[in-house]
């Protein structure tokens, strides 16, 4: 072999990494190459040969349940660790614990709201990741917001608005009913390339009188606020320019 | 007041530590094939690899922390990679070292039958990847059956993105002189 380029280029040629410019180049040569020519005959037919002789190896059902027991005794295993390693330090801990607990009842006691929207928050994350779950995100499956809306009607003592955003980034997936801080509320479901986001809505209640927030938890990011009567609350791990983008749309 | 507080405390870790697992779930997991096949080959064997793979799953959940978004299967396969080298080194730290690998072919395992079977091609195939060497069959493996794209093989191998491309190309004629040979052996 005397073509240098049989041993390299060619190989880039045949993968599809070479640049425009490199690859157009590469071209011209070939016309007059015949060791290129040969070369990537004989690399197409090996691959073609791999390709058909079902050499790929997948994890097999057994070993899938196996690692996923693993997994979940290993996660459960640490916390114990953790939890145990930390016993013997508890007892001196303890008064400090205690001094905290006051402070933070204090904290409690005058920002009453600040805390209750933290609560909240993560128990819509919670939420959030709850019906990631199989078989939990959506109760009516529609990106027609004309078959969305009407599905809550009888089912909660309010009717949340439901619109789609396709056009702009944000398909409407479907909706479903699910529980925060005790009560019924709507959550609207979005994809946002390949994030999912709920939007929750719920009629304000007097004694919340929250502020409006957003914050992140975990590469959870959050949005709430107050429109009329109602609460929205948005939760995605897509990132906060997503969600900001949405509850614009949504003011439109 | 102070047992609710740390109830309350232990409820949120419990949240986290679900969010992170569906997380994990949602990212990595899907990628169990991928790890699976990669390990297989780097060891040249079910049992063994499936012993790997277990454990750089749970040292990927460990340090799943340090994954900053991105491309989760490469950093997935990275993990899986290293923990085939490092049981290799402990385990058949000979295989490491050579090139080329002729041990496969006077395995004790080559009764008859499996002679016989050798004229499959299949077998024939399997038999020349295994008689690579690891650097060389990570690629062909990582390009040809994950369909990995050079900056992707860099990433899992270390291999700087400029050098993909001819190790690449050697890793092939190895294999392309090996198939070759094999089928020169048995028209003799």
């Amino acid at each position: 072999m005397n073509c240098e380029l049989t041993k390299t280029t060619v190989h880039g040629y045949f993968d599809g990494e070479l640049d425009a410019v490199r690859s157009t180049e590469f071209e011209s040569h070939l016309e007059s190459c015949l060791e290129c020519q040969a070369e990537l005959k004989e690399i197409e037919s090996l691959r073609a040969l791999l390709h058909n002789s079902n050499l790929y190896e997948h994890a097999s059902p057994q070993f899938r349940e196996r690692l996923r027991k693993q997994l979940a005794q290993a996660t459960g295993a640490e916390r114990v660790d953790a939890v145990s390693s930390r016993k013997w330090f508890l007892a001196p801990a303890f008064s400090v614990l205690a001094a905290a607990a006051a402070a933070l009842m204090i904290v409690l006691l005058l920002s009453p709201s600040r805390t209750q929207s933290a609560r909240i928050s993560a128990e819509l994350i919670d939420a959030h990741v709850r019906s990631l779950q199989p078989g939990h995100l959506t109760d009516v499956q529609s990106t027609d917001q004309h078959t969305v809306k009407p599905w809550f009607d009888g089912k909660l003592d309010f009717i949340p608005p439901v619109s789609d955003y396709s056009e702009q980034g944000f398909s409407l997936l479907g909706g479903r009913l699910d529980v925060v801080d005790g009560h019924n509320v709507a959550a609207l479901v979005y994809a946002r390339r390949k994030h999912f986001v709920n939007l929750f809505i719920w009629p304000a209640r007097e004694s919340e009188g929250l502020p409006d927030n957003s914050g992140s938890r975990r590469g959870y990011n959050w949005s709430a606020w107050q429109s009329g009567d109602m609460r929205f609350c948005l939760v995605s791990d897509a990132a906060a320019t997503d969600l900001r983008e949405l509850k614009g749309l949504m003011h439109r | 007041m102070q047992r609710q507080l740390i109830h309350w405390s232990l409820g949120t870790w419990d949240v986290l530590e679900a969010q992170d697992r569906i997380r994990f779930e949602q990212l990595v997991l899907p990628h169990l094939d991928s790890a699976a096949n990669l390990a297989r080959w780097l060891l040249r064997n079910r049992a063994d690899s499936e012993d790997v793979v277990q454990e750089a799953m749970l040292r990927a959940y460990r340090f799943f922390d340090r994954f900053h978004g991105g491309d989760a299967r490469a950093w997935l396969l990275q993990i899986v990679r290293n923990t085939c080298y490092t049981w290799l080194q402990k385990n058949r730290p000979s295989g490491l070292m050579t090139e080329f690998n002729e041990e496969v072919h006077q395995r004790p395992s080559a009764t008859p039958e499996t002679v016989a079977a050798q004229a499959d091609e299949r077998q024939r195939l399997m038999l020349a990847l295994e008689s690579l060497s690891p650097r060389s069959r990570e690629v062909l493996v990582l390009r040809e059956l994950e369909g990995c794209s050079y900056k992707e093989i860099g990433e899992i191998t270390g291999i700087p993105i400029g050098t993909v491309m001819s190790t690449l190309s050697r890793a092939r004629e190895r294999l392309q002189r090996t198939l070759t040979a094999a089928a020169a052996k048995e028209m003799l």
